[in-house]
């Protein structure tokens, strides 16, 4: 079976997988990181979202095989180790923007990656088109918005 | 999906040599269609032949050319300073493709060489005249594109850039489909030196299209007004649970309006 | 330290868990020597099963077991049970057909299950279910309502002749019809109310694990009500008794309704984990989860209402048709009935009403309550056919609701639809609603609009619905076969901290935080100090979960009932401890006093007595501070309000964007307003993609087109507006919250109200009214057929 090194949440992994396993099956599966979710088999729920070499992709739509050698971040490393949340995480709890959970992890991420894609400031409008890869189906996306404008100056330092 | 041999070739002669011994091989690029397309089982490959090792990437503006390397993502595109001074549609262009995630991993030479018939890249391959460079010719965009999911490449060809001459303007508009995001109607025009280019993505049965009647009123007055009241036939429009091939038709002519408004 | 108690916008205490990845939902959970299932689904819409060939699939690499629809047969396993009986207009029985875990001889819908593999891992499970091979001999579809009605339908059952479930009705035809005869005018609408799939963002998915030591079962599942579950299938599908059945649904992604219903899938991985001694998962695709999840919705009604010249309504008469599918799902006929019918009478006082429902089968997935269940159906129509009296008869559309709303004087207030509404203030929702939306200042937006070429509208709809189900005695002289009401256990620990154990299930709602709060404000103890437990019929005395908008009303009154018991033994231990009667001792901020002295005694001090009784009055009272109550309704509870939309149509392209949208609903005792704001908006998001985005739908012969998120659309970030909410609320006048419920309203106000602004927007093309969803391509055919021609569908 093909071995597959890679980080993830700072830490390196050697695992066996298929060449057919999705990296998010090697993050649930091998590795017990459940926060990372799977909630279609179409690459359009954004459930799965994780950073690879800081970035946002989506787990269920890349092989485990190509991400060898590159360091992954997963919602589980968001938060520093004595459990302070990540301003992303902290403004999503300040304004309610979870409700059953499921979507969060991949929200959180995709959120992390557009607050950091535009660092002179976002629109509302940016926000919600920023979100077009990640469904919630609890919040009608209220606050969710309300959540990631709340976290930019945190994340750049202006608050 | 079904299991499948893997390999990443170092170079591309590998990677040539890998998709040519084995027709059931199928090359990777940024995986965003076509591994969903392996999830559901549609496609069963005997080997993937992972492209991410090649290079390939890259954009350069030489000689009133834009030479984007095949692995460059939609967001390298989307985000480049050069392009979006030489061709700013071609980067607003890459910005509407999918989502952030999407962007960060899907390429320019994948969309291409795939050429689904929603896709947004073909539209503006056709439309600015691109050339196609593969492991082994170059390809004029008006001979690349011969039908739904279909492309002039052979088996085992790949391809290693795309060569975008800036045009005097240009612009892209589309109508996305509610639920997948996908191009009901996208229009890319431009303003060419050899005249108007009209290309339509989305719409037709056989994949993105030149619209020969709207580029010609355009090559005489590039405006909106001058393609107001021309129809196009909506026979060989798709037709579906999103948007009859009447209600395509009529959108080809009003995202045309105003891909041309833009484009200024 | 800040105000937690009721009325605080506490954030919320599952938030940590679910902010950091920590979740525990079903397909997390992973047992020791775990197998995997794959469902082998029909890809026909009907057809006769001829043989089933497994044995290929069987050899193939990993696999375990592979089980048909005859296996099932050859065990002492029931099939699916329904939990509601609707009678006939002539009093007979509704026809319940069979509905077999696996298929067995036909297949009735596409995603019907017709085999599942048992194989070490998914993949080879589902490699090894593409070798079943199925002989088939397809019939004929009916694959919609018109189809399963038409001469000569195929019959989805053979002993179900002409697709009839039932054909029921409420009311007396015959004084309605004379009040018809006589009316000034009669406003008649047809309408339907589109099929929607639920998509609750975690797919189903369900663990069973046989201890064979024990002999007994657990199933983990994504279910709003395990005890539901455990009683479902314990009792009628796999006759395990409830001692030796542990059903846990732990954290739950989601329901709006589609996880309340017990599913094939649940049995099967509960019996076959017994069957090969070791642990079964089975997860759902997402495209199997468009064609297994019940569907919601789906009716197509006659709507008719009489009226006098000055547009008072004089009689409603309303004929429909309701899908229910090719089976019946757990709760799917109280759906189009006792959820729907009685809700005609909305915020109306309108005298007499009459209804007949035709429920029918058809080739496609059951269809089952999904959020708002019934009363959006119901509120569409009557909404859709108020707005439609208005037009017909030039009235305003605020006036004529004004004219007929029932006064908040009359309360309580005998509905001639069985409904007794409790309390409401239906003028007063409306004129708050029509000042945050800036109604008056309208026509200048609309003008302003018209300049930049968009054509807008603005609509309204004044709703009400009927919640907190459900008084045990009534439900069931209905056709109910379990009571609906709720039980909660509080344990008062020795040192004062607080368990709450509760029947209802939270999978979003946030009841960890909401049902602390209760415990703050009546017991006074802090909100760190409080757990709430859900979910587990090991843990939980009992409890009947969680849907129509039911856990506060309903399992929060039972947490209210069962904190007076620990009150009233609290005070018994207090007045022994301070030497005084009980009838003196007062209980408030945690602390028992002797009335009119300083003597008292925390919470605490109690608490540590009763399980430290070494000074006690151990003779009268029993050690410990634990009570449990079963809280039992005594009516419905009536939601109400008012939601305005405001839309822009680009009528190049036919694009609806709704720009404004505000709530003011009226939902009795609020707990947590930012919890009472997230449900409404989420509620309204749902709704307002029912009104433009989300379609199920079936081609003719019974394929479900909009299979996948690529085909149905769903509402994203950018297809939704901010929203608006606010509350102005009557308080439910039985039960002891005073609470209504709030997760419902926003999906069952919301569509009548974007519909309304739609047709508003649209006026000067003589829309008088359109179906939902109003997409881009329905709207531009409309303006395309050009201003004052009737092109709606």
């Amino acid at each position: 079976m093909p071995q597959v090194t890679l980080t993830v949440n700072g830490k390196q992994h050697t695992v066996e997988v298929e060449n057919r396993t999705l990296l998010v099956e090697v993050l649930r599966e091998k590795l017990a990181l459940t926060g990372t979710h799977v909630g279609c088999d179409t690459s359009q729920c954004g459930a799965c979202v994780v950073h690879v070499d800081g970035i946002s992709a989506k787990s269920c739509t890349m092989l485990a095989v190509q991400a060898a050698g590159t360091s992954v971040t997963t919602i589980e490393g968001l938060a520093k180790p004595d459990g302070t949340l990540h301003p992303m995480q902290e403004m999503f709890r300040e304004h309610h923007a979870l409700q059953c959970g499921f979507c969060t992890p991949g929200m959180v991420m995709s959120a992390i990656d557009l607050v950091n894609n535009h660092p002179g400031g976002i629109t509302e409008q940016e926000i919600r088109d920023g979100l077009e890869g990640n469904l919630c189906r609890c919040t009608g996306y209220h606050n969710i918005v309300k959540a990631i404008a709340a976290a930019h100056p945190l994340m750049h330092g202006k608050a | 999906m079904y299991d499948f041999a893997y390999q990443k070739p170092g170079s591309l002669a590998d990677a040539v040599k890998a998709l040519g011994a084995d027709g059931d091989a199928k090359a990777l690029a940024g995986g965003m269609t076509y591994i969903p397309v392996l999830k559901q089982r549609l496609a069963k490959p005997s080997t993937v032949v992972d492209l991410s090792g090649l290079g390939m990437k890259g954009i350069s503006v030489a000689g009133g050319v834009v030479k984007i390397g095949a692995m460059t993502t939609h967001m390298t595109v989307a985000n480049s300073a050069e392009v979006k001074s030489a061709i700013p549609a071609l980067a607003a262009l890459a910005g509407m493709i999918g989502d952030d995630a999407v962007r960060h991993r899907g390429t320019i030479g994948g969309s291409i060489a795939n050429n689904d018939p929603a896709a947004d890249y073909p539209a503006a391959a056709l439309a600015l005249g691109a050339t196609i460079v593969t492991d082994r010719r170059s390809i004029k965009a008006d001979d690349f594109f011969t039908g739904m999911f279909s492309t002039a490449l052979e088996q085992g060809e790949i391809i290693t850039a795309v060569e975008f001459p800036v045009p005097a303007k240009a612009a892209y508009e589309k109508f996305r489909n509610p639920a997948s995001r996908y191009a009901i109607v996208g229009v890319f025009v431009a303003r060419t030196a050899g005249g108007a280019r009209v290309a339509v993505t989305g719409a037709g049965q056989g994949g993105v299209f030149r619209h020969a009647e709207m580029e010609k009123a355009l090559t005489g007055n590039f405006s909106a007004a001058a393609i107001k009241g021309i129809k196009t036939p909506p026979n060989d429009l798709n037709g579906d649970i999103h948007a009859s091939s009447e209600y395509r038709a009529h959108l080809v002519g009003v995202i045309a309006g105003r891909a041309v408004a833009k484009a200024g | 330290m800040a105000f937690e108690g009721i009325g605080a916008s506490v954030r919320r205490k599952e938030d940590a868990r679910f902010l950091n990845g920590r979740g525990n939902y079903t397909d997390d959970i992973n047992r020791p020597g775990q197998l995997h299932a794959y469902v082998k689904r029909s890809d026909r819409p009907h057809a006769k099963i001829n043989s089933i060939d497994t044995a290929a699939a069987s050899k193939a690499p990993g696999v375990v077991a592979v089980f048909t629809g005859a296996d099932i047969a050859a065990e002492n396993i029931g099939g699916l049970p329904c939990g509601w009986q609707i009678h006939n207009k002539d009093g007979s029985p509704m026809a319940e057909p069979p509905h077999p875990v696996i298929a067995v001889g036909k297949v009735r819908h596409v995603g019907d299950p017709i085999a599942v593999v048992i194989a070490e891992t998914k993949q080879q499970a589902k490699d090894a279910a593409e070798l079943v091979a199925i002989d088939y001999t397809d019939l004929p579809a009916a694959a919609s309502l018109a189809a399963a009605l038409a001469p000569g339908a195929a019959t989805v059952h053979d002993d179900v002749p002409g697709n009839i479930c039932y054909d029921w009705h409420i009311g007396d035809k015959a004084i309605v019809d004379g009040v018809f005869a006589n009316a000034h005018k009669v406003v008649r609408l047809d309408l339907t109310n589109n099929r929607l799939i639920p998509n609750a963002m975690e797919p189903r998915a369900a663990v069973g694990d046989y201890d064979v030591n024990s002999g007994e079962y657990t199933l983990y599942t994504t279910s709003q009500n395990p005890h539901v579950i455990r009683l479902l299938m314990g009792a009628f599908v796999l006759h395990i008794p409830e001692n030796k059945l542990r059903v846990v649904a732990p954290d739950v992604g989601g329901g709006f309704g589609s996880k309340i219903y017990h599913y094939a899938e649940e049995a099967i991985v509960t019996w076959a984990s017994a069957k090969v001694r070791r642990p079964v998962k089975w997860t759902a695709e997402r495209t199997e989860s468009f064609m297994s999840d019940a569907h919601g919705r789906d009716h197509v009604s006659t709507a008719e209402m009489a009226i006098d010249a000055q547009g008072t309504f004089l009689g409603l008469r309303v004929s429909t048709q309701a899908n229910m599918g090719a089976y019946l799902s757990t709760f799917a006929p109280c759906v189009p009935t006792y959820l729907y019918a009685t809700l005609l009478a909305g915020t109306y006082k309108t005298p007499v009403i009459y209804c007949e429902v035709k429920a029918v089968f058809t080739n496609t997935v059951p269809v089952d309550a999904y959020r708002g269940a019934g009363r959006p159906e119901a509120t569409f129509l009557l909404e859709r056919l108020v707005d439609a009296v208005a037009y017909d008869t030039g009235i305003d559309r605020v006036d004529i609701r004004r004219r007929n709303f029932i006064p908040a004087d009359a309360f309580p207030y005998q509905t001639p639809v069985a409904l007794q509404y409790d309390s409401g203030d239906y003028q007063t929702t409306l004129a708050v609603a029509l000042k945050n939306a800036d109604w008056a200042g309208f026509e200048a937006r609309r003008t302003a609009a018209k300049a930049r070429g968009k054509l807008r509208g603005i609509g309204i709809s004044t709703y009400l619905e009927a919640c907190g189900i459900a008084p045990s005695a009534v439900a069931g002289s209905l056709g109910a076969r379990a009571g609906l009401y709720e039980v909660a256990n509080i344990r008062v620990h020795p040192t004062g901290s607080v368990t709450v154990f509760t029947g209802s299930h939270s999978h979003g709602q946030g009841h960890e935080t909401t049902f602390a709060q209760l415990v703050v404000d009546q017991l006074g103890v802090p909100l760190d100090q409080i757990d709430v437990v859900h979910g587990d019929t090991a843990k939980i005395p009992f409890g009947m979960g969680t849907y129509g908008s039911r856990s506060l009303a309903v399992g929060g009154s039972a947490m209210v009932k069962a904190m007076d018991k620990i009150i009233a033994k609290g005070k018994k231990i207090a007045a022994h401890l301070m030497e005084a009667s009980v009838e003196d001792i007062e209980f408030a901020n945690n602390t028992f006093t002797v009335a009119g002295t300083d003597k008292s005694k925390t919470l605490t001090d109690i608490s540590l007595t009763a399980y430290v009784p070494h000074n006690y009055p151990i003779d009268e009272l029993e050690p410990g501070l634990d009570e449990t109550a079963f809280y039992d309704p005594k009516n419905f509870t009536f939601p109400g309000g008012c939601h305005i939309s405001e839309v822009e149509i680009d009528p190049d392209t036919g694009t609806v964007a709704v720009v404004n949208f505000t709530a003011v609903d009226d939902v009795g005792r609020v707990i947590n307003p930012m919890i009472v704001e997230g449900q409404v908006q989420g509620g309204i998001a749902q709704g307002i993609g029912q009104a433009l985005l989300e379609a199920a739908i079936y081609d003719e012969s019974g394929q479900l087109i909009s299979g996948s998120m690529m085909d149905y659309t769903m509402p994203r970030a950018d297809n939704l507006p901010n929203i608006h909410v606010a509350t102005e609320n009557t308080m439910c006048t039985h039960n002891p919250l005073g609470s209504k419920g709030c997760g419902e309203v926003g999906a069952i106000g919301s569509p009548p109200a974007v519909i309304n602004a739609i047709c508003d927007a649209l006026k000067d093309y003589g829309v008088r009214h359109m179906n939902m969803p109003a997409t881009s391509g329905k709207i531009w055919s409309i303006i395309n057929a050009g201003p004052s021609k009737m092109a709606a569908d």
